[in-house]
């Protein structure tokens, strides 16, 4: 991270300002990247996210569409196969249902249906998560969903750096991606950006934290309870557990995930979709078939409960992973 | 039409005047818990998206009025007036906005996502328009089981853009279904002005090319709106097929509570508070001859006293215990607390 002290350099941003700000770069390095969805120009998006594209671009490049999520899909399809590079908005990721059709037909399968000949340069934006007293239609995780379609790719970062440059390479990449922003995350992170470009690559995890003991494998808003968690059991139990951080969803990092496993012989997955289904599952399974002689205990996952994200305070607190969970999988995991 | 319960019918000009009393008892009541709902979310009692229909009563209490029990509704997500014009308890409305137990979702969804089937309402999913084909559904069951009655589906001028409505219309017009499309056209969707969401001037207009007949409306008049819902209703009930009413209307609040609402002009928010459906429909009751201070009064306090005695219901009930958000995916599972089973009744139509 560059230093406070090197002069211009180091810029805070939120992750709602990061992802802001990867727009505006890309919108001004590359004249094909355009804007659409509901809401995004005059209102500069329900989460403020696009705020001052209008001004900066105008109409013609950041568009507000009628309330029509097939067609917001569809239409930067359309586009995009001639060339453009349009990163459309789902108000929320809940509605990216109502999308859904485009995104795993017409979208994914677009390069294979043309021989690798047509291109899909689209990124979808859906503001996901819980946590918010969002409720049923407000709280979803719907990335796994999209995990399985091949032809996709599906990132959803957990750091403001990560946010800028992974929306940057999103854009820049010739096929259809589906950008998941946790909307707890906002405004709750800020860092110091570097001035100027800088990308992150698809396809790549990182681990955010060393340890010997055991290895927690996440992504998105979970990344920041397990990173608390990681602290408190150091403290509190002398516990050292590595966590890493998946960034991209598809294609997964099998190489960082089986790395981990293998230094730790122990591994937990958190995320914050609920556990039947979720890409904890598919990583299990990788870390059993490839690093089963490395392992010390079960490959333990911890997730939403298989139920929907419900809306009283106490309910939604019962089925959501939290920081306390999290310590309690880790002692238990770390006394196998 | 009105129910036969074997009393003599009361005679035209008595009945017409209790008629008037009690909508606009229902509108006071509608406004009413509005404001208190918005209250509430300021207070922090009430958490999440709080979608205010403040200023649109008149439309929604002048289509339900003609409803008989067994009629199916699905309101928007500002229709709470749909809720308590069909019957359901003012107590568990509030609770259900407050996510206590006692909540017709018993704590699991918020605000209107929680519905009555016993009272004819469907609590409709987020996903603008999806409710629309479910309307036709349930406007198919009518026609199949002989029965007449009829489906009511409610839908934004915003929500008119999804391909979902599209569908349901074009069924119900092939199908002659007995189903009732109201859009509510308030100008704004969020902030995207109706001029941005399609480039026609009624969205009733769109009716002709589903085959069936569109009618485009005052919103903000009581009388009005009560006039065309009777003889549309009364038409599709008598098989003629589907309708489509426009009312005309705005939304005096922010798209949610969060929303300042700056994308919009002060003077057209003025203009539109100006057309208060509330002393509308007074002026046409002095005009018909009620003491209109001693109604207003009276009213007031049969109001005050039905919203009060809702939010202390609603206050005193708990929350759910944290296990039950693993209870009622599958029917049967968990009943709410003095539920009915699937036997529709609810309210008597104020005609
Ligand atoms: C399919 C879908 N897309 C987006 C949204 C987010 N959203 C909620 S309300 C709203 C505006 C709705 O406008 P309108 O249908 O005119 O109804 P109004 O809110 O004006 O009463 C939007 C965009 C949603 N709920 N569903």
């Amino acid at each position: 991270m560059v230093g406070a002290l090197s002069g211009n350099l180091a810029m805070e941003a939120t992750y709602l300002k990061a992802i802001n700000q990867a727009l505006h770069e890309e919108m001004a390095r590359d004249e094909n990247v355009f804007v659409m969805g509901e809401d995004v120009a005059e209102l500069g998006g329900a989460f403020k996210v696009t705020e001052g594209l209008l001004t900066a671009f105008g109409e013609e490049r950041v568009i507000d569409t009628p309330i029509s999520e097939s067609l917001i899909v569809g239409a930067g399809v359309g586009a995009a196969v001639l060339g453009m590079r349009p990163v459309v908005e789902m108000q929320f990721a809940d509605f990216i249902s109502c999308g859904f059709d485009q995104i795993v037909n017409t979208a994914a399968t677009l390069s294979y249906r043309h021989g690798g000949k047509a291109s899909c340069p689209m990124v979808v934006r859906a503001p996901s998560g819980a946590g918010v007293h969002g409720a049923l239609f407000h709280s979803q995780n719907p990335e796994a969903w999209f995990t399985r379609v091949p032809g996709l790719k599906v990132v959803a970062p957990a750091t403001a750096y990560d946010a800028k440059g992974l929306l940057k390479s999103a854009i820049r990449d010739d096929n259809p991606v589906i950008y998941f922003e946790h909307k707890r995350l906002y405004r709750s992170i800020k860092e110091d950006l570097p001035d100027g470009d800088f990308t992150v690559p698809l396809g790549k995890a990182e681990v955010r934290r060393e340890g010997r003991d055991l290895s927690i494998i996440t992504y998105g808003g979970t990344l920041h309870q397990s990173l608390d968690a990681a602290r408190i059991v150091e403290k509190e139990d002398g516990l050292s557990v590595e966590v890493l951080d998946l960034r991209t969803l598809l294609p997964l990092d099998r190489e960082a995930i089986l790395a981990t496993a293998r230094r730790t012989g122990k591994v937990l997955v958190v995320h914050e979709d609920r556990l039947t289904g979720g890409i904890g599952g598919e990583i299990a399974a990788i870390v059993a078939d490839e690093a089963f002689d490395y392992l010390d205990g079960p490959v333990r996952r911890l997730a939403a409960l298989d139920t929907h994200v419900p809306f009283a305070p106490p309910l939604e607190e019962f089925v959501l992973p939290n920081t306390n969970k999290i310590v309690e999988a880790i002692r238990n995991l770390a006394a196998y | 039409m009105a129910e036969q319960d074997g009393s003599a019918a009361p005679a035209p000009v008595a009945a017409r005047a209790a008629q008037d009393v009690e909508l606009y008892y229902r509108m006071k009541l509608v406004r009413a818990f509005e404001e208190r709902v918005s209250r509430l979310h300021r207070q922090n009692k009430i958490l999440g998206g709080v979608y205010s229909g403040a200023g649109q009563e008149a439309l929604v209490v002048g289509i339900c009025a003609p409803l008989e029990p067994g009629d199916f509704t699905a309101p928007l997500h500002r229709d709470l007036g749909v809720f308590l014009m069909r019957g359901v308890d003012p107590g568990r409305l509030m609770a259900q906005l407050m996510g206590k137990e006692t909540g017709l979702s018993r704590g699991k969804d918020s605000f209107l996502h929680g519905g009555d089937i016993a009272h004819g309402v469907f609590g409709s999913s987020s996903m603008l328009g999806s409710s629309l084909p479910v309307a036709c559904g349930a406007a198919l069951k009518f026609k199949i089981k002989r029965e007449r009655h009829i489906a009511v589906a409610f839908f934004g001028e915003g929500a008119s853009s999804r391909g979902d409505v599209h569908e349901a219309m074009n069924f119900a017009g092939v199908q002659k279904l007995p189903v009732l499309f109201v859009c509510e056209n308030n100008r704004y969707a969020y902030s995207t002005p109706f001029e941005k969401q399609t480039s026609i001037e009624n969205i009733a207009d769109r009716a002709a090319a589903y085959g069936f007949r569109g009618h485009v409306c005052p919103g903000n008049d009581l009388l009005a709106v009560v006039g065309l819902a009777e003889r549309v209703i009364d038409s599709i009930r008598a098989g003629g097929g589907p309708g489509l009413i426009e009312c005309k209307t705005y939304r005096w609040r922010g798209h949610s509570e969060h929303d300042p609402a700056l994308y919009r002009d002060q003077e057209e928010l003025l203009e539109w508070e100006s057309r208060d459906p509330i002393p509308l429909f007074e002026f046409y009751l002095d005009k018909r001859g009620h003491d209109i201070n001693r109604l207003r009064a009276e009213t007031d306090e049969k109001v005050n006293t039905t919203i009060q005695a809702a939010v202390d219901f609603a206050d005193r009930s708990p929350y759910p215990e944290p296990e039950e958000a693993l209870e009622d995916l599958y029917v049967g599972q968990g009943a709410a607390p003095g539920a009915p089973s699937a036997a529709v009744n609810g309210r008597r139509p104020i005609r």
